[in-house]
């Protein structure tokens, strides 16, 4: 069996929190936000994997660490079975050589190396707002080149505005001669996140991470953005990390789901098989109070109150114990192992072992 | 309707821009909020839905003018009122949750004087009285009376918005307006603010006139939706005819853009094409550049609303009904 295209293995990402000089004198033990606290999963070509959670469950930082924006505390990630991540800052500071092996963990030690630029010219980031993401002083034409100028692709002038133009037409802005000159201000909230795509894909990436991208956006142009990422897909064959706290959304394009709560993954499994049968009871309530979009089916819905706690002081046993409509005393100390819901469908929650989600 | 709490007629209303031109944002709105019930003014971005708060509010900004119409609140016509009569209306009778809480609160006071600040400011009651009400105000909305002396940096995204509506309430109003009240909340924290405003609603029979571009939204809290396009509405129904009888176009397609769960894998039909600029309207039906099912009357003459079944309105040439009176 091949490798996969993308490989995380137990990522784990803590943020220091700065300590007051009473407490460094006391010498009170560091404490960290556990943004994300042993995350693996596995991205094939081609393939769509939806991360799903509220804000603060460590789905921006995963993201942000696969792309190197983050240097993970520990783990593993492995883009076609080359680390990339954690080590291109020590490299850079002279402190491991850059595309080998060297110092490190054992799996370090026998994996080859990827350096950041390379791995960006594989790998873009979509981000949430395209009112911020873009240069407000650069053309759209500059925008866009810009990639292929940084990693010394298509050289010529001709080459790159050949590029360049492919690149908006596949974005679905055509002709993409009217586009050259403006600026981003002159443009529409959809039209931006089009150059921001138009911009990933110039490079022809293999993978794309897209962190809520259609958020920002009006109903109507989502549908439009959504439409194109699941064409890209389709025509391009890129494999997409799509990051968003919505989940009718996911039902559209994604082929695997995977739910985070306070830092972990709690649920995963095929999108539909997830949607239709949900197994853990935080993905049950995501589901529950999703909007329909008719007022005869006003549901019953699963509204948790309170919001996620902060992730410096996680509860003890399942980290959703203090919010779960179905938890038991149990469900306080035991922290729940993964449960297969089906060879390819597992949900970490310790009422479903016991037969009774 | 005489009954109607509040009835806005033919309401149009204009920017006067830096370059000399108007746009019109408005032109002839028209609808009607029943007591204890729920509106929904739905469209996309630069469709007139703030500026319809915001001229029945009169907060519109000196460039903004409002050129005809009534607003009917109780039978007064809000438009002809004096600054100071309209003092006295706004917060005591009519209250907004503005749009984007998140910036809306001052960040260097504390939570609790923001609300008793608005309950001071119309001179309802004493301090000690006042206090006390910021303090029911705080448990009605969900958040513990001990939080009452925070910053709204130590509030999260909800709890801002609770606080938000907390001092929309603050002086007992009969209307609320609430402008975007969940976008940019996650979808669990969305369905905690809409659950709280129908548990409001319900305790104290306010109306809510809710601005919002998500159909979701609008589906699950209101009794009837004003669909707006280009600062005209388009359609006008109950909630359950707008979602199970659309006759305009454009509210078709809206509702064809809305994902839903119920039949994942389906293409999302997006509309294609920009919504109108306010200074350069097309002739005709403002819809029907990006309309699909377009005839050519539609490029030239505006369509009148009609009203296509007892209380559902719809401004299209294919629909077919009376022309709509509004009493």
């Amino acid at each position: 069996m091949t490798a996969p295209m993308l490989e995380v293995r137990n990522l784990y990402k803590y943020f220091p929190i700065r300590q007051s000089l009473t407490d460094l004198l006391r010498r009170k033990p560091a404490d960290y936000v556990k943004a994300v606290d042993g995350v693996s999963f596995t991205l094939e070509r081609g393939e769509v994997l939806a991360v799903v959670g509220e804000s603060g469950c460590g789905k921006t930082t995963i993201a942000r660490t696969l792309i190197g924006l983050e240097e993970q505390t520990d783990g593993e990630i492995l883009f076609h079975n080359e680390t990339v991540g954690a080590h291109e800052r020590r490299a850079r500071a002279g402190l491991v050589p850059l595309e080998s092996g060297g110092v490190g963990t054992r799996e370090q030690q026998v994996l080859p190396r990827m350096s950041m630029k390379r791995l960006r010219q594989q790998a873009q980031m979509i981000f949430q707002d395209p009112y911020e993401s873009l240069n407000p002083r650069a053309t759209i034409l500059e925008i866009v080149a810009e990639p292929l100028v940084v990693h010394g692709l298509a050289r010529g002038r001709e080459e790159r505005i050949a590029r360049v133009k492919t690149a908006l037409e596949e974005a679905g802005l055509r002709p993409a001669e009217d586009y050259f000159l403006r600026y981003p201000h002159e443009l529409s909230g959809g039209q931006r996140q089009r150059v921001v795509i138009a911009s990933a894909m110039v490079l022809q990436p293999e993978l794309l991470i897209a962190d809520e991208p259609v958020s920002m956006l009006d109903v109507s142009i989502r549908a439009e953005i959504l439409n194109l990422l699941r064409d890209l897909r389709q025509k391009r064959g890129v494999s997409i990390v799509f990051i968003t706290h919505d989940l009718s959304t996911v039902a559209y394009f994604a082929d695997r789901l995977a739910v985070m709560y306070l830092g972990r993954i709690v649920e995963t499994g095929p999108a539909r098989e997830v949607l239709a049968n949900p197994q853990h009871p935080y993905t049950r309530a995501l589901i529950s109070v999703i909007p329909v979009p008719n007022p005869r089916q006003r549901r019953e819905r699963v509204i948790l109150q309170g919001e996620t706690p902060n992730p410096i002081d996680l509860p003890t046993g399942c980290r959703f114990h203090p919010r779960c409509p179905i938890a038991t005393a149990e469900c306080g100390k035991i922290d729940p192992p993964w449960h297969a819901v089906s060879p390819t469908h597992q949900a970490a929650c310790l009422r479903i072992e016991q037969g009774t989600p | 309707m005489s009954e109607a709490l509040l009835s806005v007629r033919n309401l149009t209303t204009e920017f006067l821009l830096p370059d000399g031109k108007v746009a019109r944002a408005l032109e002839d709105v028209s609808f009607d909020v029943l007591p204890g019930q729920t509106v929904g003014l739905v469209g996309e971005s630069g469709c007139g839905k703030t500026t319809t708060l915001m001229s029945v509010m009169r907060l519109l900004p000196a460039s903004g003018r409002i050129t005809s119409g009534r607003a009917l609140f109780q039978g007064r016509d809000l438009l002809q009122f004096s600054e100071p009569q309209m003092r006295a209306v706004r917060w005591k009778e009519m209250a907004i949750v503005f749009q984007g809480a998140m910036n809306a609160l001052n960040p260097v006071m504390k939570v609790g004087d923001q609300i008793r600040e608005a309950i001071e400011l119309h001179n309802l009651m004493d301090r000690e009285a006042a206090e006390k009400r910021v303090g029911e105000l705080l448990e009605m909305v969900g958040i513990q009376r001990a939080r009452r002396d925070q910053y709204p940096h130590q509030y999260s995204g909800g709890m801002r918005q609770r606080a938000m509506i907390a001092m929309a309430l603050a002086c007992s109003p009969d209307l609320l307006f609430a402008d975007e009240p969940t976008t940019a909340l996650d979808v669990m924290i969305q369905a905690q603010v809409l659950q709280l405003l129908k548990e409001i609603q319900k305790e104290l029979g306010l109306a809510i006139v809710m601005v919002t571009h998500d159909l979701g939204v609008v589906a699950e809290v209101c009794d009837s939706v004003v669909v707006m396009y280009g600062g005209k509405v388009a359609e006008y129904g109950t909630a359950d005819a707008i979602y199970n009888n659309p006759q305009h176009p454009y509210t078709r397609r809206l509702l064809a853009s809305f994902p839903d769960l119920n039949r994942p894998g389906d293409t999302l039909a997006s509309i294609p094409g920009t919504p109108p600029r306010l200074t350069d309207l097309p002739t005709g039906c403002r819809f029907h550049p990006r309309c699909d099912v377009k005839v050519e009357a539609c490029e030239t003459v505006s369509p009148p609303m009609l009203e296509t079944e007892p209380g559902h309105y719809a401004a299209c040439h294919l629909c077919q009904g009376r022309e709509a009176r509004f009493s």
